[in-house]
C-alpha cells in the first residue's frame, strides 16, 4: 500500500512535470495557421523541448470568452483580431502582459519603437499586420494617379468591387477626398465628415459591387466583372503569384489591420505562454512568418529579414503591407473609434446601401 | 340483470382487483412511452428551447449597466426620469466609474450605453483609467476630465441603460428611439432601416413562394403522371440540385448569370446584346431572387408531387364524362385535390426565404439584403446580440402570426407534406 502510494505520487508529479512542458496555442487554422506552425510552433519545440498542441477555431475569441466565464480555461495563447482584443482586456479575459520585457529589435530598436503602430496593446502583441486596399487589372486599365480617381467614373470608367461595409469604404472616400491618413478618424467622428464621405460614395454607387466574403474579390477581379476593387493583401498576392492573374496593387492609403497573441485570463501555463509569445514575436520568426503566407511582420525591423516565398522564386518584400515603400500613406485602422461608432455608421451605412 | 347490478369486483389470479391492476398496468405502459421519448425531449429542452429561450431574453434584459455601476443605478432608481445629476450623483457615478475600471467591466459598461448613444464608449474606459484620481467635487472634476459627463443627453442614455429590463432594443429594431423627455420618436431619416428591409423581406419571400408555386406544379405534375420509370429519372433531376451543397449552387449562379458571366457572354456573341448593353443580373435583386427560387424549389415540387400522386385519375374522368371542359376539370375537380401539397409546400417556402441570409449575402449586392444579413451582422459583427434577439423575435412573432393567418383561411389539417 505505501509503495503504491510512493509510485502514485512520483507519477503524479511526473504528470504534472510533463504537462508544464506543454503549451496550448488557438489560432484561426487553414494557410493561417499552417504559416503559424512553420514560423513559431516547430522552431519553439526544436529549441525549447516544450510541445505547443495547436488548436482550431473560426474565431477564437468566442471560445475564449466561454471559457474564462465559465472558469475552465485549457489555453495558454490565443490569437486574436484588435477589435477582440480591446474587448475582451476590457472586459477583464486577458492576462495584463508585462510588455517591457519584450526583446528588442534584431537592429537594437526597443520593442515600443520597432512595433507598427497600433500592434501594442496592455494584453496583447501583435504578430502580422494585413491591409485592405485596392487592386485593379492591368490589362483592363492603366493604373491610379490617386485614391480619388476610384470615386471618378469619367476618368476610369466601369464596375469597381467595395467591401459590403461601413469600415474601410469611408476611410477610403475620405482618403480619396483629400483628408490626409492622420486627421481620417477625427474627421468621420463629426457629422459634417460622415456626410463627406458619403457624398464620395454617392458618385460611384450605381457602378459597386458589393462583396462579403473576403474571397469575392480577387475572384470578382479575376472574372472581368470589375477593374478595381478593394480587398486583403493575401488574397490577390494568392492570384497573383500563384495563378499569375493580371492584377497589380494600389498601396497609397492602404488600411492596415493586425493580428496579436494573448494569454486568456487564467492560463493554465501562463509563465510559459509569455516565453512563447516573446519568442515567436521577436524580429526573427515575425520575418520568418512571411515565408510561409504574405502577411506582413509586426515590427519594423523583420522587413530586412523578410527572403523568399516558399515559391523559391518570389522576392516577398515589395508584395507585403511593412514593406517601407508601402506603408507610406497608409491608414491604420482605429479600434476605439469603431467601437465607439460600429452601430451608428452600419446602420447609416445599411440605409444608404437599400435607398 | 346482472349487467346493471355492479356485483363482486373482478378480481385478478394473484387476487388484485381488475380495475387496480389495470390502472397499474396503465401507468406502468405510460411511464415507458414517457421514458421512451424523454431523451429526445430532454434533447430538445437543453439544445433547442433553454438557448433560444435564453437568446429571447436577452431582447428584453441587458443587465451590464446595473451590475457593474451599482451606486448611480440606486441613484437613478431613487430619482425622478429628467432629474438633472447632483453632486451625490457625480460623486455615485466617479466611484462606480474606478471600480468597474479597476474591476475591467468598464468596457461592458460603454458597450451598453453607446447602443443609446453613439460616441460613448471610449469616454467611459478613458475616464475610467483617471477616474481613482478624481477629487471632490465630482460635480466639477468628471466635467474638467471631460465636457461630455455635463450633457444631458449622456444622463438621459445612462438612465435609460441602467433599467436591466426594458423595451429599448425593441425599439431599435422598430427603428424608434427615446428622446430627452423619454418620449417614444423616430430614428433621424438616414438611420430609418429596419422596417423597410422588414418589408422587402416579406415582400421578396411572398414573390418567391408565387413563382416556386406557378413553375413548380407544372414540373410536380408531369413527375405525377409520367410512367414511374421515367418520372424517376426525371426526379433525380429536380433532387440532384436538392443535394448539392447550397454555396456551389449560389457561385454556380454567379458564374452564370454575372456581367461577364454564360449568359451574358452568349447574348453578345450571338449579336443580340452590345457589349456595354450587358444585362444586370447578378448581385441586385433579380440575383437573389433567382438564386433562391433555385434552391427552393424542391421544397415546393416534393410536397406536391406526392399529392398529386396519389390523387384517383378516375375523379377528373368522371368529370369529363358529365361534360366539363379541361379547364373546369381542372378548376373544380383537379386543382382543390392538389391544396394540401400547395399549402405545405408554400408555407415550407416561406418560411425558408424569410429566414434566408447566405445567398442574399453573396449575390444580393445593396439592393438584395434581407433582414437575416442585418441579424447576422449584429450577432457577428457589432455583437450587440440583444438587438439580434429583438429582430429574431420581431421576425419569429410575424411568421408566427401568418402561421396562425394560413390556419385561419386554409386550415393547418389540410396540409400534407407527402
Amino acid at each position: 500500500m505505501r509503495r503504491l502510494m510512493i509510485m502514485t505520487t512520483a507519477m503524479a508529479g511526473l504528470a504534472t512535470m510533463a504537462a508544464a512542458q506543454e503549451i496550448t496555442v488557438m489560432s484561426f487554422g487553414g494557410a493561417y495557421g499552417a504559416s503559424q506552425m512553420e514560423a513559431y510552433y516547430k522552431p519553439y519545440m526544436a529549441e525549447t523541448g516544450v510541445k505547443v498542441v495547436s488548436v482550431d477555431a473560426d474565431n477564437p475569441a468566442i471560445p475564449i470568452k466561454a471559457q474564462v466565464e465559465a472558469g475552465n480555461v485549457t489555453v495558454d495563447v490565443v490569437d486574436l483580431e484588435p477589435s477582440d482584443v480591446v474587448r475582451l482586456c476590457d472586459e477583464g479575459a486577458l492576462e495584463v502582459l508585462p510588455i517591457d520585457e519584450l526583446p528588442d529589435g534584431a537592429d537594437g530598436t526597443p520593442a515600443r519603437e520597432d512595433f507598427v503602430d497600433g500592434t501594442l496593446y496592455d494584453c496583447a502583441v501583435g504578430t502580422i499586420v494585413y491591409s485592405t486596399l485596392i487592386a485593379y487589372r492591368t490589362d483592363r486599365m492603366g493604373g491610379l494617379d490617386s485614391t480619388a480617381d476610384f470615386f471618378d467614373l469619367a476618368k476610369i470608367p466601369g464596375k469597381r468591387g467595395m467591401r459590403k461595409s461601413a469600415k474601410f469604404a469611408l476611410e477610403l472616400a475620405l482618403m480619396a477626398d483629400g483628408v490626409a491618413p492622420a486627421d481620417v478618424y477625427a474627421v468621420l467622428a463629426t457629422p459634417a465628415g460622415v456626410d463627406r464621405a458619403f457624398a464620395m460614395l454617392d458618385r460611384i454607387k450605381s457602378e459597386v459591387i458589393w462583396w462579403e466574403a473576403g474571397a469575392q474579390a480577387p475572384q470578382l477581379l479575376a472574372d472581368g466583372e470589375v477593374v478595381m476593387t478593394t480587398g486583403y493583401n493575401g488574397r490577390f498576392f494568392d492570384a497573383m503569384v500563384s495563378e499569375g492573374q493580371p492584377f497589380a496593387y494600389y498601396w497609397p492609403n492602404q488600411i492596415l489591420d493586425f493580428n496579436l497573441f494573448a494569454i486568456p485570463k487564467g492560463a493554465p501555463h501562463a509563465e510559459e505562454a509569455w516565453k512563447f509569445i516573446q519568442y515567436a514575436t521577436d524580429t526573427k520568426h515575425l520575418a520568418l512568418q512571411a515565408t510561409y503566407i504574405s502577411y506582413g511582420p509586426a515590427r519594423r525591423s523583420s522587413a530586412a529579414m523578410v527572403g523568399l516565398y516558399k515559391d523559391g522564386k518570389t522576392e516577398i518584400g515589395p508584395y507585403l503591407p511593412t514593406y517601407p515603400a508601402n506603408m507610406e500613406n497608409s491608414l491604420t485602422t482605429s479600434i476605439e473609434f469603431w467601437a465607439d461608432h460600429d452601430i451608428e455608421l452600419s446602420q447609416r451605412f445599411n440605409t444608404w446601401l437599400a435607398n | 340483470m346482472t349487467g346493471a347490478n355492479p356485483g363482486p369486483a373482478a378480481i385478478t389470479v394473484d387476487g388484485v382487483p381488475l380495475r387496480v391492476a389495470l390502472a397499474r398496468a396503465g401507468r406502468r405502459g405510460r411511464l415507458r412511452a414517457f421514458l421512451l421519448v424523454a431523451p429526445l425531449l430532454a434533447f430538445i429542452l437543453v439544445s433547442f428551447v433553454v438557448p433560444i429561450g435564453q437568446m429571447l431574453f436577452r431582447s428584453v434584459h441587458n443587465p451590464a449597466f446595473a451590475a457593474n455601476m451599482p451606486r448611480i443605478t440606486a441613484w437613478f432608481a431613487a430619482t425622478r426620469p429628467g432629474t438633472g445629476p447632483d453632486e451625490a450623483a457625480f460623486a455615485a457615478l466617479a466611484a462606480d466609474l474606478a471600480e468597474a475600471a479597476r474591476a475591467r467591466t468598464i468596457g461592458v459598461v460603454g458597450t451598453r450605453v453607446n447602443y443609446e448613444m453613439a460616441g460613448t464608449r471610449s469616454l467611459f474606459t478613458a475616464t475610467g483609467r483617471k477616474a481613482a484620481g478624481l477629487a471632490p467635487p465630482y460635480a466639477e472634476s468628471l466635467p474638467a476630465a471631460d465636457r461630455a459627463w455635463a450633457d444631458p443627453a449622456l444622463w438621459g442614455a445612462m438612465r435609460i441603460a441602467s433599467r436591466a429590463l426594458g423595451p429599448e432594443f425593441y425599439l431599435a429594431a422598430v427603428d424608434r428611439t427615446r428622446a430627452e423627455d423619454g418620449s417614444i420618436v423616430p430614428v433621424p431619416p438616414d438611420r430609418r432601416i429596419h422596417l423597410a428591409l422588414f418589408a422587402r423581406t416579406f415582400a421578396l419571400s411572398l414573390a418567391i413562394t408565387l413563382i416556386c408555386l406557378v413553375l413548380g406544379f407544372p414540373v410536380a405534375h408531369l413527375l405525377a403522371t409520367l410512367p414511374l420509370r421515367r418520372s424517376n429519372l426525371l426526379m433525380i433531376l429536380v433532387l440532384l440540385p436538392f443535394w448539392t451543397s447550397l454555396l456551389v449552387r449560389t457561385t454556380a449562379w454567379i458564374a452564370i448569370l454575372q456581367g461577364q458571366g454564360v449568359v451574358n457572354s452568349a447574348l453578345v456573341g450571338l449579336g443580340i446584346l452590345a457589349e456595354d448593353g450587358r444585362l444586370e443580373m447578378m448581385y441586385n435583386r433579380t440575383g437573389t431572387i433567382v438564386a433562391m427560387l433555385h434552391i427552393l424549389l424542391p421544397f415546393v415540387i416534393l410536397p406536391l408531387y406526392s399529392v398529386m400522386r396519389s390523387i384517383n385519375p378516375s375523379y377528373a374522368r368522371a368529370a369529363r364524362s358529365l361534360g366539363a371542359t379541361s379547364w373546369t376539370t381542372f378548376r373544380r375537380i383537379y386543382l382543390p385535390q392538389t391544396l394540401p401539397g400547395m399549402g405545405a409546400g408554400a408555407l415550407l417556402v416561406f418560411i425558408l426565404a424569410v429566414g434566408y441570409y447566405i445567398t442574399p449575402a453573396l449575390v444580393g449586392g445593396a439592393s438584395g439584403q434581407l433582414i437575416s444579413n442585418m441579424i447576422a451582422f449584429h450577432m457577428q459583427n457589432s455583437l450587440n446580440w440583444s438587438l439580434a434577439a429583438a429582430l429574431a423575435t420581431l421576425l419569429l412573432v410575424a411568421v408566427l402570426l401568418l402561421y396562425w393567418l394560413y390556419d385561419r383561411l386554409v386550415g393547418i389539417d389540410k396540409m400534407k407534406l407527402g
